[in-house]
């Protein structure tokens, strides 16, 4: 059966994929590669996640753990725009950024089990995420609090003399905070080479955005600091990638940086494994109306209409996945807990 | 020994750890202006050039935050600030981002971050340009806070401060910077966590910080001349602290002041003196006395600013209560000597 399907892409798959991929503009100009990539990220992020939710009632991941189910997209289109070598800071919400970035799914799993093999020696736990090894340079649980840093990291890029550059992932509560303000305007001033990534994806915690702010778009909030404001679809990856990488290579160039609003939606609770409809602040039919366009499922449905990713090979993908997801849990729970003496270390 | 006044030992510490290592950078809210942060940032400026000496905006929490992931990144920014009141707008970063990040992430990132700022005093600047925030940034893990008094240590505990790759606080008082002292030419560090005897005594132990460092030698010459003999020990770092340093000398005099430049309550007077009490139960002969400032703003008045700081009089009464001596024959007030020599600029 394999060899068949050999020969069918030597003679006719690649003029099909191209009639497939003409009829849907959006993939269009992108590698059928990157295309698989995003899904790949993406699905790893929502089984992980899955995973946790999964395993979270048997109370040995004993930290507060914030969910990304629903937001894969922001993640993967925005990192699969970077280079390694680029950077990345998160929030409190960080696991879907770190395996995006390419965090090592044991090394996360480690961490949310306290134990000394987590990627942060099990010291941070679920909002401190960190993989310097790839670029991923760790989460504040502060809203807004590591926004800044990426300027940091950018300045340094620029002093080095490479053309690296710098994320920051905040979300819509993390555009009411100052120091926010205060980054866009400094990262325009100096064309530090910065993508401010604000998810939006309408609560803080369970407080909408209509009670928080007097409109309900992030990204004009750009032109009063003086750089580009973008909105993209966030449950589009193929969206957030194309506008990651058009601020990635304005940075690049020396342009400065630019503020990408990605518009998405949390599936769980704020905080903890659960859906949370019960407490009354949003409804079941918003939640409805978002799930019915969840970003993951709908990019393979894209990528198997164009083409791009027959069913028989996304499958072969997700059973790698699963593959993965199951060596780190098995990993992390086999691993050691950290030695008491580590509580000394790494401080002063 | 060549003298430099204070401003310039920062001045000289600041350009010798650019020039040997060029990962070291100042930014700050003028620190490439003419004034150049009272001369302490411009020499600097004019050696370095403004890609490594940058003016910023006025943007105290973004321009921290800046630092530490600049630092993250294996470079040194030293921030400055005009006086340590604004650091206060930079707390988060501070406490939340520097001072924790290194053992957030186990390890695998250190925050080389140096923060320079000024303590003023006098001249009406009342509450919100005067405050002495030491306690604060001494109560975090994570953050070592120096406090040079002499030129000398400005200098060797900035370029060590300079070459550490951990977060440090360096606080400076205003009245200290036009005052002289010997200070080496060549590159050398003063560790961070060693304390000295500024003037050796049997009687009784003050230890004292910064600007009150003057006021306590002050207070000694006065006890000297009713035959009472104090050694004042300055511990230049507060976190971390040469506890043992000042234990020693305490068990020795068996009495113990502590002077302080911040507030009474819960400040680095209380450390020490709990610390010593834990060390010396039964060792000491007197009560722990402290002075430190009131537990109120800062006025603006000169008026009500010269009762609300202590000075030597309240140091040389302090060390009367320890050792049971009647109080003092000094009936004018006196003044600490930088007072009347302080008129700016501010």
């Amino acid at each position: 059966m394999k060899r068949t399907a050999g020969k069918r892409t030597r003679s006719s798959k690649p003029r099909r994929r191209a009639a497939a991929l003409k009829r849907d503009a959006g993939l269009r100009g992108l590698a059928p590669e990157l295309l698989v990539d995003l899904y790949v990220t993406m699905r790893r992020i929502r089984r992980a996640e899955e995973t946790i939710a999964a395993l979270y009632p048997e109370q040995e991941i004993r930290c507060p753990t914030h969910l990304s189910l629903g937001q894969e997209a922001g993640a993967a289109g925005v990192c699969l725009a970077l280079r390694t070598t680029d950077t990345a800071v998160s929030t409190h919400r960080c696991h879907a950024h770190y395996i995006a970035k390419g965090g090592d799914l044991r090394a996360m799993f480690a961490e949310l089990y306290g134990r000394a093999t987590g990627c942060c020696g099990g010291k941070g736990g679920s909002m401190h995420l960190t993989a310097p090894e790839v670029g991923m340079l760790g989460a504040s649980a502060i809203v807004g609090g590591s926004v800044p840093l990426a300027l940091g990291t950018a300045l340094a890029a620029r002093m080095a003399g490479t053309d690296e550059v710098a994320v920051a992932f905040f979300g819509d509560a993390g555009m009411e905070q100052g120091v926010t303000h205060e980054s866009l305007a400094l990262a325009a001033l100096r064309r530090l080479p910065v993508l401010f990534v604000c998810e939006n994806n309408l609560y803080a915690t369970a407080t909408p955005l209509r009670t928080r702010q007097a409109g309900s778009d992030m990204a004009p909030r750009a032109a009063g600091h003086w750089l580009p404001g973008v909105t993209v679809d966030g449950n589009d990856v193929v969206a957030v990638y194309r506008a990651a990488r058009t601020a990635v290579e304005r940075a690049r160039r020396g342009q400065g940086p630019t503020l990408i609003e990605v518009k998405t939606y949390r599936f769980r609770e704020h905080v903890g494994p659960n859906y949370d409809i019960d407490l009354g602040y949003r409804t079941q039919a918003e939640l409805d109306r978002w799930m019915a366009r969840e970003p993951v499922a709908a990019l393979a449905r894209r990528l198997e209409r164009g083409g791009v990713l027959p069913s028989a090979r996304r499958e072969a993908l997700d059973a790698q996945i699963e593959a993965d997801v199951a060596d780190a849990v098995a990993f992390a729970k086999s691993s050691p807990f950290p030695e008491p003496a580590a509580l000394y270390a790494d401080v002063e | 020994m060549r003298e430099l006044k204070y401003r310039e030992a920062i001045d000289e510490a600041t350009r010798q750890a650019m020039a040997k290592d060029e990962r070291v950078f100042v930014m700050g809210v003028g620190v490439s202006d003419p004034k150049g942060i009272f001369g302490t940032t411009r020499g600097a400026f004019e050696q370095f050039g403004g890609d490594r000496v940058f003016d910023t905006p006025l943007s105290e929490a973004a321009l921290t935050g800046m630092g530490v992931g600049a630092a993250m990144r294996g470079f040194h920014p030293l921030l400055v600030h005009a006086r340590n009141d604004f650091l206060l707008l930079t707390m988060d970063q501070i406490v939340n981002n520097a001072a924790k990040w290194r053992y957030m992430c186990g390890g695998k990132l250190k925050v080389p971050l140096t923060i320079r700022a000024i303590i003023g005093r006098g001249w009406g600047q009342a509450a919100q340009h005067s405050q002495s925030l030491q306690a604060m940034f001494a109560h975090v893990p994570g953050l070592a806070v120096i406090m040079p008094t002499t030129p000398a240590d400005a200098k060797g505990l900035l370029m060590t401060a300079l070459s550490s790759d951990c977060p440090v606080i360096c606080l400076e008082h205003r009245w200290l910077y036009d005052k002289s002292g010997p200070v080496p030419e060549d590159p050398y560090y003063t560790p961070l966590g060693v304390g000295a005897v500024v003037r050796p005594g049997r009687d009784v132990t003050i230890v004292a910080m910064s600007h009150m460092v003057l006021e306590a030698l002050q207070a000694a010459e006065i006890l000297a001349g009713e035959g009472i003999e104090a050694e004042v020990i300055d511990p230049r770092s507060l976190r971390p602290l040469d506890s043992a340093l000042i234990c020693r000398s305490a068990a020795r005099t068996g009495r113990l002041v502590i002077a302080d430049t911040g507030w009474r309550s819960y400040g680095v007077s209380a450390e020490i003196a709990a610390r010593a009490a834990e060390e010396l139960w039964g060792v000491l002969k007197a009560p722990i006395r402290r002075v430190a400032l009131p537990d109120l703003p800062t006025p603006g008045s000169s008026a009500l600013e010269s009762a609300y700081y202590p000075g030597p009089p309240a140091i040389v009464a302090a060390v009367k209560q320890c050792l049971e001596a009647p109080a003092s024959a000094v009936t004018d007030p006196v003044a600490p000597s930088s007072r009347k020599e302080f008129e700016g600029p501010f």
